[in-house]
């Protein structure tokens, strides 16, 4: 087994079973936290396909903005143990199931395409930055535009909605 | 190397748990986590993909998916303050206004 399996199966062990404690844990802030490592696993993982650019994104948006956000919200509401009540029924006996079914459908379409996959890239190639961002202001430059309008909009509409009225 | 298809495989493995997580949490919080770690699953199978053609046009994509995650994440945790504030509960079970 080669280093980068090695390193695989260690980074995608931990985002498994991180997302797994995400769902056991039955206080928001576990959950939170568990987050947090796949987040940073999944980051690990861009790093090793050679998508750094992505990979610093990943920790400093995700890891760092998006989930401090997460755990301010956990705090300022003081959300504590997560209250069990009588599960619907329809959770239980369609939730896990069809869960299975989408998981196991992809799984099987992935397993089937094999010969369609190109291979995978043989050095461990960085995607450069530079690549990246020439892509990104040529090509993509007015979908880039439209983001930071999007971004306009939703801090405008955070402020809305979470200002007390008075 | 790593095959592109174990990433896939990963990333559709993240993607059930985070419908698990997405119909049985009852805190609105933590379904919302839900929903970024499913917008992570797919992340991952658009970086294998564009690592494995050779092509930047799936990061770039990724970078668009991080920035609306983002966007929603304000919006969403704003929702939830006021649902908090209104309800005076997190659980989803008691935000039932438009139930028959």
């Amino acid at each position: 087994m080669s280093g980068a399996l090695v390193i695989f199966f260690v980074l995608a062990a931990a985002a498994v079973l991180s997302s797994i404690n995400l769902i056991v844990q039955r206080h928001p802030i576990h959950s939170a936290l568990s987050l947090v490592v796949v987040m940073v696993a999944l980051a690990g993982l861009y790093l090793l396909m050679g998508a750094e650019f992505v990979a610093a994104v990943q920790i400093i948006v995700y890891g760092g903005a998006i989930m401090v956000l997460f755990i301010f919200v956990i705090m300022l509401l003081n959300a504590g143990e997560e209250e069990r009540t009588n599960f619907s029924k329809l959770a239980t006996f369609a939730g896990i199931p069809l869960a299975v079914a989408v998981t196991g459908l992809i799984g099987a379409a992935i397993a089937r395409s094999t010969l369609v996959l190109p291979a995978p890239q043989p050095s461990g190639a960085l995607t450069s930055t530079r690549t990246l961002s020439t892509l990104l202001f040529s090509e993509f430059v007015y979908p880039f535009e439209l983001t930071s309008f999007l971004i306009l909009v939703a801090i405008l509409g955070a402020v809305v909605l979470a200002q007390r009225e008075n | 190397m790593v095959p592109t298809n174990y990433y896939l495989i990963l990333s559709a493995i993240l993607f059930g748990l985070g419908i698990v997580a997405f119909v049985f949490k009852r805190n609105i919080i933590t379904i919302f986590m839900s929903i970024e770690l499913m917008l992570n699953a797919v992340n991952l199978a658009f970086v294998a993909f564009s690592q494995a053609r050779a092509k930047p046009d799936g990061e770039v994509f990724v970078l668009f998916v991080i920035v609306v995650a983002a966007a929603e994440a304000a919006v969403g945790l704003g929702i939830i303050i006021l649902t908090a504030r209104n309800r005076r509960s997190l659980n989803v079970e008691r935000v039932d206004l438009l139930k028959l």
